[in-house]
């Protein structure tokens, strides 16, 4: 029993089937890649764990519990986070307010009027964000506004701001899209060290090999919809239908 | 000081002082000299200041923090004022009840305005409000009459029961509104030399109750809860998937800048017992976006100079005429004078809204944190090093 369970989840825009029956078992405290060729329905996949979109049919079990019909901010509650292809931060706000946020988050629930406290004064929440950029390299930023940041900041802040709410389940949708080579393997070192320091199940979706390759424990190729198979790292690489499908070779 | 930073503190500091000294400061030409007409400081046109003050503190709170663009303010302001005409015709003329009726009563109808309208952002929450605000002043004017006594507006009688105060005075007249027995039109005036400044008892009331509201505002602007406000602004997806539910505090910030609205609707009444249906029409819910945006959206005390701004411009600008104009320019040859005139008379008087229109484009285009951002540039110029680690800007203007 994984801690996200997927079961014949189906999802239809208007003629085209977008996933079918799809049927994945994400094991605790493992790294799974999610792979397949453009249109393979990984991004819809993603959108019904999240809370985005709905399935027609199946059912998302995390940690036993039914996920659809649950709106973002209940599933977050519950334990999971996304990271998004371009980053999503609060770029009006300084990069130490940016973590300040998913720790009053943590704390509080999804909503708390606390008009009248001062933010500064709130030392635990700011005690946990001053540690957590720590964690990230990115103390000596606290007070940059976060969208003066490069590409690979942005990313690392982003993946502090999911980690500060301490999740169970971390997605991630393409982590290095759009990056330079450096700020790649800067990310894989840093999800490498989140999985080595903390509980934690990571389940990621990306086109660069290289990545998934270096991270992954566990491999799904999704084409048209549906599996094809999953399996290690190792057997993943050689194998014929997988070549197929990213390739369109004929499989012999 | 007060749970503030050293910054804010001097901010209300400085708010504070330029409210207790403004019968001094908005008068700074002799009575009777030429000048004279361009002092502010009378009781009425004070009072106006500090009301629309809060008014315009309240939209901050909801336009500068989370960016909703409500159209529909002023169907708040008009329901404070109803509010508190009817506490003075039912209860007695004491302002303390009058005040907190219309703000309880307005914070309620900002729940329901608010409810529905914030199932939608941007330019759909604005025509929402919009419409609710346009609905209000024309269920005022027609089907509502017994409450608002419609056109004529809602007026105090000497039928009026007034169960705790009198419904006629000794002398047969109507009753005026007062603190604890201080009548709010009381004025003290002080002369000195060529210079008269008046002291009204009304204006301090307003310009203490502005004060509170402003201190109020800073503690949220710096609160957590004005951290969520700000996020909701800059990015709801994030938000979302940080596991926070947007919708209540946009529903209490909403309700929260009503409330202002409706204070400042409450005080209105207290000064002038009446109110009228043009209150809530949507030309006062654009003043108010016009105050706000020009002193700057989203800093503290933007809000507050806007609104001094705008009505110095409507109360001075339109007053000057024709006859004014041409003892002005009195000096120059006479077909020289009459052109003269003829410009400049666009400008003000009636035309005032011109000047005011040019204005505001000058400074939405040139200065988009409006004058808050154009006394930081002046105060920048006067500064050696450059200011590159200055607090980064949270008074981001709006769209």
């Amino acid at each position: 029993m994984g801690i996200l369970e997927i079961k014949d989840v189906g999802k239809r825009f208007g003629g085209l089937q977008a996933l079918g029956d799809v049927n994945l078992s994400i094991a605790e405290n493992t790294v799974h890649a999610i792979i397949g060729p453009n249109g393979a329905g990984k991004s819809t996949l993603l959108n019904c764990l999240v809370g985005k979109l709905i399935p027609d049919t199946g059912s998302v079990l995390f940690d036993g519990q039914s996920v659809l019909g649950r709106k973002p901010h209940e599933i977050n509650q519950m334990g999971i986070s996304r990271v998004f292809q371009t980053p999503e931060i609060f770029s009006d706000l300084t990069v130490l307010e940016n973590m300040m946020i998913p720790c009053f988050a943590k704390r509080d629930g999804a909503f708390r009027m606390h008009a009248i406290e001062h933010m500064m004064d709130e030392g635990d929440i700011l005690e946990k964000a001053e540690a957590m950029l720590e964690d990230m390299n990115m103390a000596d930023k606290r007070h940059m506004h976060s969208a003066s940041m490069s590409r690979g900041d942005k990313r690392r802040l982003e993946i502090g701001m999911c980690l500060a709410q301490e999740p169970r389940l971390l997605l991630l949708d393409e982590p290095t899209a759009g990056m330079a080579r450096a700020d790649t393997n800067n990310t894989i070192d840093l999800l490498k060290q989140i999985k080595e320091e903390r509980d934690i199940t990571i389940a990621i979706i990306e086109h660069d090999m290289h990545v998934v390759f270096s991270l992954a424990e566990r491999i799904t190729v999704l084409a048209q919809g549906t599996p094809l198979v999953e399996d290690t790292p190792e057997n993943i690489k050689g194998h014929p239908k997988v070549r197929e499908a990213y390739l369109g070779e004929a499989a012999d | 000081m007060l749970g503030l930073n050293k910054q804010d503190f001097t901010i209300l500091v400085v708010v504070a002082l330029l409210t207790m000294f403004a019968p001094f400061l908005l008068n700074p030409f002799p009575t009777g000299s030429a000048m004279a007409q361009f002092n502010a400081g009378y009781p009425d046109l004070m009072q106006r200041f500090v009301i629309f003050g809060i008014f315009a503190i309240g939209f901050n709170i909801l336009f500068g923090l989370t960016g909703y663009l409500s159209f529909g303010h002023a169907a708040f302001l008009g329901v404070g004022s109803y509010s508190a005409v009817w506490m003075f015709k039912l209860l007695s003329m004491n302002v303390i009840p009058a005040i907190i009726l219309s703000v309880i009563i307005s914070g309620l109808f900002a729940v329901l305005i608010g409810y529905v309208s914030l199932r939608r952002s941007g330019i759909y929450f604005s025509i929402l409000t919009l419409a609710f605000a346009q609905m209000s002043f024309n269920l005022a004017y027609s089907v509502l009459t017994p409450i608002t006594n419609g056109e004529t507006g809602l007026q105090l009688t000497l039928n009026d029961p007034r169960i705790l105060g009198s419904s006629v005075t000794a002398d047969g007249g109507i009753p005026v509104t007062s603190l604890f027995g201080i009548e709010m039109r009381s004025t003290y005036e002080m002369i000195v030399g060529a210079w008269s400044f008046q002291f009204n008892a009304g204006y301090y009331l307003c310009a203490l109750i502005m004060l509170v509201s402003f201190y109020l505002s800073v503690r949220i602007f710096r609160s957590p809860f004005g951290l969520m406000l700000r996020a909701i602004k800059s990015n709801q997806t994030r938000l979302h998937y940080t596991g926070l539910n947007p919708r209540p505090y946009t529903l209490a910030a909403f309700v929260i800048s009503g409330m202002y609205a409706g204070l400042a609707g409450g005080l209105m009444a207290s000064m002038d017992p009446l109110a009228g249906a043009e209150r809530m029409q949507w030309t006062a819910s654009g003043e108010v976006v016009l105050m706000t945006i020009l002193g700057g959206a989203g800093t503290l005390i933007g809000p507050v100079l806007g609104a001094g701004f705008i009505k110095y411009f409507e109360n001075i600008f339109s007053k000057i005429n024709d006859s004014v104009l041409h003892s002005w320019f009195g000096f120059l040859p006479d077909g020289m004078e009459n052109a003269v005139v003829w410009v400049v008379e666009h400008f003000v008087g009636k035309g005032w809204h011109l000047t005011l229109g040019v204005l505001f484009m000058l400074i939405v285009i040139f200065l988009p944190g409006g004058l808050v951002e154009g006394g930081q540039r002046i105060g920048r110029l006067f500064k050696r090093k450059p200011t590159s680690t200055d607090k980064p800007a949270s008074n981001k203007p709006a769209e």
